[in-house]
């Protein structure tokens, strides 16, 4: 073959002028591309449709609800008893519960996992972080129901012994369980985001004759402080949609002590006590479930929400 | 000089002193985290380890802790992973790969992107609600495992997509310009390479999603999973229980026995979820190495 | 020979003698509101190599990747004026980029060769295409034409990734060569390698000359003026000159050109 005929030949023979939809073979990969794409659009478009279908489930639900209880009693009542006669709809008691318990494991997760953390991206040499990291990794993947479990074998005994007075269903262990269960949220969180800070801003500060404790607490962790902060949030929110754990430990008995030693009932304490039992659909019964969820969801999303414009602006410091 | 240099140096050996117990106090406290993890492991397993022996495994619950099983709930388990696989997998990768490489960077892609960084944040019994409204009431697929899977999927969606896209986001650019000006589609870029490359930190993600799945109590009660089920499902329609279930259902109960039965199940549970994370790391290195 | 579908168009063998291969005219692109290449018009002659050059920032790549659609994965960038190939203007309403890719091909600055083996390497871009005929000969005839099948022909199905820098780019090349495009642009492919493998690539693109026609984005002026054919020398966007490699680096016609291949900036 000829040099001429080798040049006109290989161009002949590939595809006509470009653009043109030329061969049917083509124009299939173009129809499949196109069907494809509106596939993965389609998954895509599922969860709006899940966020749109949750909104709309419990606001319309809440609506009924609200024809049959004033805002006023639901908001500031403070008796919950939907279920007996006569009944009151105050949910000031479960709000309360739910706070107790998530202070109470915030006191115990926040200080735990920030120390933790600082251990880890400060002092921890590769060999400890290596195994430190997956046993996090395990603590966070434990299910729920085994530190329910934990909870009534060890932890409330363990309490009886040292507070002869605190009852087998009691807020502290609760608390105590949800904190270690969040504590690795926080930790894993908190590493990362002071991971991410400059290790030149760290040795500028040691240039200056700084001890590590002083550069940690006073370059590093403000530094990386939104990270930190939006760690502490998620993990608040995690602790505050907390099911199993909690309806093991605390009980269903809703009420507004101080003390930690009593039974109390959070949010999702009471809406697994509603779904336990048979709860024809369209009663009042039925109503609370999605009002005492809708108050939850509201919650957890504003928190979610504040972490999320937290984390963007600390991503945009160091991007 | 405000001060002199013997204050300067006790001041200093002070200094020394605090950085020292500080870092003391943060290595004390993290490791008192992995003691914590052993005790509990340890607490469990002497709970319930003279339950664990083959007749636990095969023998339905019952009223008697001797005779009392978890083979209805570990079927129901196992169903349930299988059937949330299948669901969330393909819906779940396709929706990253949707907003990685097709969707560019308009409004839409940053909406669905908060979206699911907000449903990711939902908590468990919210999905179950959700899955009882819709699922179980208003399509009529009453206490079924599929209403249960479906419910699941849903859950554990924003946790597959966030862990893909990370995937994703770490193929290199340059082999999709590679592809590209070989004269390849988009989708032809993404089946070829992008996806292969991903694939390590896709099933990474996948795995952990699933491990989540098998461990939520919250949402199979609020759906109906049974607590005491005396039979095997066989269809996708069939009633079922669960590990989680079988297991807060145990612990519930005031007899000594059965909490040490909970314990038991407790162990299979997460024996279970050792086997997936051991499957996601071997597969995981497997694909890594075949890819160097 | 290959086997890629065949039209057999009267006006492909009119095109095919034509001297120039690919016409530009009046050529802005714009990244957002910023005009990076500012009204450029010249030919690429077939079977020859032309040259662009010029200091960083000048707009050359950003030319040269406009010239197969590769512009189009920028978001905000826009071209305006005509590209003709072929008789079509490549950014008219009607043409398929993908297409173009096909007749149009790059390799890059840093090799990049896929995470895959050799022989897939470079048979994955004719078979995601409709080529039906024998891999192997496409396999062995790309990678004589990049001058690596002495190299690697006992280990094709070793990963690409084992090669050096300089033989990944040579496989890149003969990836590129697969597809048996018309034009195949280079933007600086030697500037991630050693003087050996620069040296190796130099020669191959002589022998190239002969079957496709190539243009290539240097920063290297004295590799512009070893293998080139024309030059075309751009700045700040603009094109300063075009001209025939040899006058442009002996007799330029404007004085800005002459300061730059003198070394008296860039």
């Amino acid at each position: 073959m000829t040099e001429k005929q080798l040049a006109t030949a290989s161009a002949a023979d590939l595809a006509a002028e470009p653009g043109k939809r030329v061969t049917i073979n083509k124009s299939g990969i173009r129809w499949g591309e196109a069907l494809i794409k509106s596939w993965l659009g389609l998954c895509a478009f599922i969860s709006i449709v899940t966020t749109a279908a949750i909104v709309f489930l419990l606001l319309s639900e809440t609506l009924k609800f609200f024809e049959s209880v004033s805002p006023a009693e639901f908001f500031l009542g403070t008796t919950w008893t939907p279920l007996f006669e006569p009944s009151s709809f105050g949910v000031l008691p479960l709000v309360w519960g739910t706070m107790i318990v998530t202070v109470g494991a915030a006191i115990i997760a926040i200080p735990t996992g920030l120390a933790s953390a600082i251990y880890l991206s400060e002092y921890a040499s590769d060999r400890v972080r290596r195994i430190i990291k997956p046993v996090l990794e395990l603590l966070a993947g434990i299910p729920t129901v085994v530190y329910g479990y934990f909870a009534l074998t060890f932890v409330t005994p363990s309490l009886r012994n040292i507070f002869t007075d605190i009852q087998v269903f009691n807020a502290l262990s609760a608390a105590i369980v949800v904190g270690i269960m969040i504590l690795p949220m926080v930790a894993t969180l908190s590493d990362n985001a002071l991971r991410a800070v400059p290790v030149s801003l760290r040795q500028g500060a040691y240039a200056l004759g700084a001890t590590s404790y002083e550069v940690t607490t006073r370059v590093v962790v403000p530094a990386g402080l939104s990270g930190v902060m939006a760690s502490f949030l998620l993990a608040i929110s995690r602790a505050i949609g907390e099911t199993m754990a909690v309806t093991l430990a605390a009980g269903q008995t809703p009420n507004m002590s101080l003390s930690m030693f009593e039974s109390i009932q959070t949010m999702t304490a009471y809406i697994v006590q509603v779904s336990l039992g048979d709860t024809p659909s369209g009663g009042i019964a039925y109503q609370t479930l999605f009002a005492v969820a809708t108050l939850l969801f509201a919650i957890t999303l504003v928190i979610n929400i504040v972490s999320q414009l937290i984390l963007n602006r600390f991503r945009e410091v160091y991007d | 000089m405000s001060f002199s240099s013997e204050q300067e140096s006790i001041y200093l050996a002070r200094r020394h002193r605090k950085a020292k117990l500080f870092a003391l106090f943060c290595a004390a406290i993290t490791w008192s985290g992995v003691l914590l993890l052993g005790i509990l492991l340890y607490q469990v397993s002497i709970d319930g380890f003279r339950w664990l022996d083959w007749q636990f495994i095969d023998s339905f619950p019952s009223r008697f802790p001797e005779r009392a099983g978890i083979k209805s709930a570990l079927v129901g388990t196992v169903w349930l992973i299988c059937l949330v696989a299948l669901i969330s997998i393909p819906v779940g990768v396709s929706t990253a790969l949707y907003l990685e490489e097709f969707a560019g960077k308009g409004r839409l892609a940053k909406i669905i992107e908060v979206n699911i960084a907000n449903l990711a944040g939902v908590p468990s019994i919210v999905y179950g609600i959700l899955g009882l409204a819709i699922f179980v009431r208003y399509l009529s697929l009453e206490r079924s495992l599929i209403s249960g899977a479906l419910t699941m999927s849903l859950l554990i969606l924003p946790v597959i997509i966030i862990a893909s896209r990370e995937a994703i986001k770490t193929v290199p650019q340059s082999i999709r310009y590679a592809a590209y000006s070989l004269g390849a589609t988009k989708w032809q870029t993404t089946w070829a390479h992008v996806l292969p490359a991903s694939f390590p930190g896709i099933m990474t993600g996948v795995i952990l999603a699933l491990s989540r799945a098998i461990g939520e109590t919250a949402p199979l009660i609020m759906i109906g999973a049974l607590t005491f089920v005396a039979f095997l499902p066989e269809g996708p329609m069939d009633s079922f229980t669960a590990l989680p279930i079988q297991i807060y259902n145990w612990v519930s109960r005031p007899q000594e026995e059965f909490h040490e039965l909970a314990a038991a199940g407790i162990i299979i549970l997460l024996a279970v979820l050792l086997i997936m994370n051991a499957t996601a790391i071997f597969i995981r290195n497997k694909t890594e190495r075949r890819l160097k | 020979m290959s086997q890629f579908p065949d039209p057999a168009a009267a006006d492909q063998v009119q095109i095919m003698h034509k001297k120039s291969v690919l016409e530009l005219r009046n050529v802005d692109i714009f990244y957002g509101d910023n005009r990076a290449v500012k009204d450029v018009s010249f030919n690429i002659r077939r079977n020859r190599i032309t040259a662009i050059i010029g200091p960083s920032g000048c707009g050359k790549s950003t030319l040269l990747r406009s010239l197969n659609r590769m512009n189009d994965f920028v978001e905000g960038a826009r071209v305006e004026g005509e590209l003709i190939f072929a008789n079509e203007n490549l950014y008219g309403k009607d043409v398929d980029p993908v297409s173009v890719r096909r007749r149009i091909g790059m390799v890059f600055q840093k090799p990049n060769p896929f995470p895959k083996s050799i022989y897939n390497n470079i048979a994955w871009g004719p078979l995601i295409n409709g080529y039906n005929d024998s891999t192997d000969e496409l396999v062995e005839r790309s990678l004589k034409q990049a001058a690596l099948w002495e190299e690697v022909k006992d280990r094709l199905h070793d990963s690409a990734l084992n090669l050096s820098g300089g033989q990944q780019q040579r496989l890149c090349i003969a990836r590129a060569l697969a597809m048996e495009p018309e034009v195949l642009l280079m933007d600086e492919p030697c500037s991630a390698l050693d003087p050996i493998s620069t040296a190796h690539i130099e020669d191959l693109m002589f022998e190239l000359k002969k079957k496709y026609t190539i243009v290539i984005v240097t920063h290297n002026m004295q590799q512009a003026a070893r293998i080139s054919d024309y030059t075309a020398f751009m700045e700040m966007g603009d094109l300063i000159e075009f001209n025939v490699t040899k006058r442009i680096f002996t007799r330029p016609a404007v004085k800005r050109t002459e300061e730059y291949v003198t070394g008296r900036f860039g």
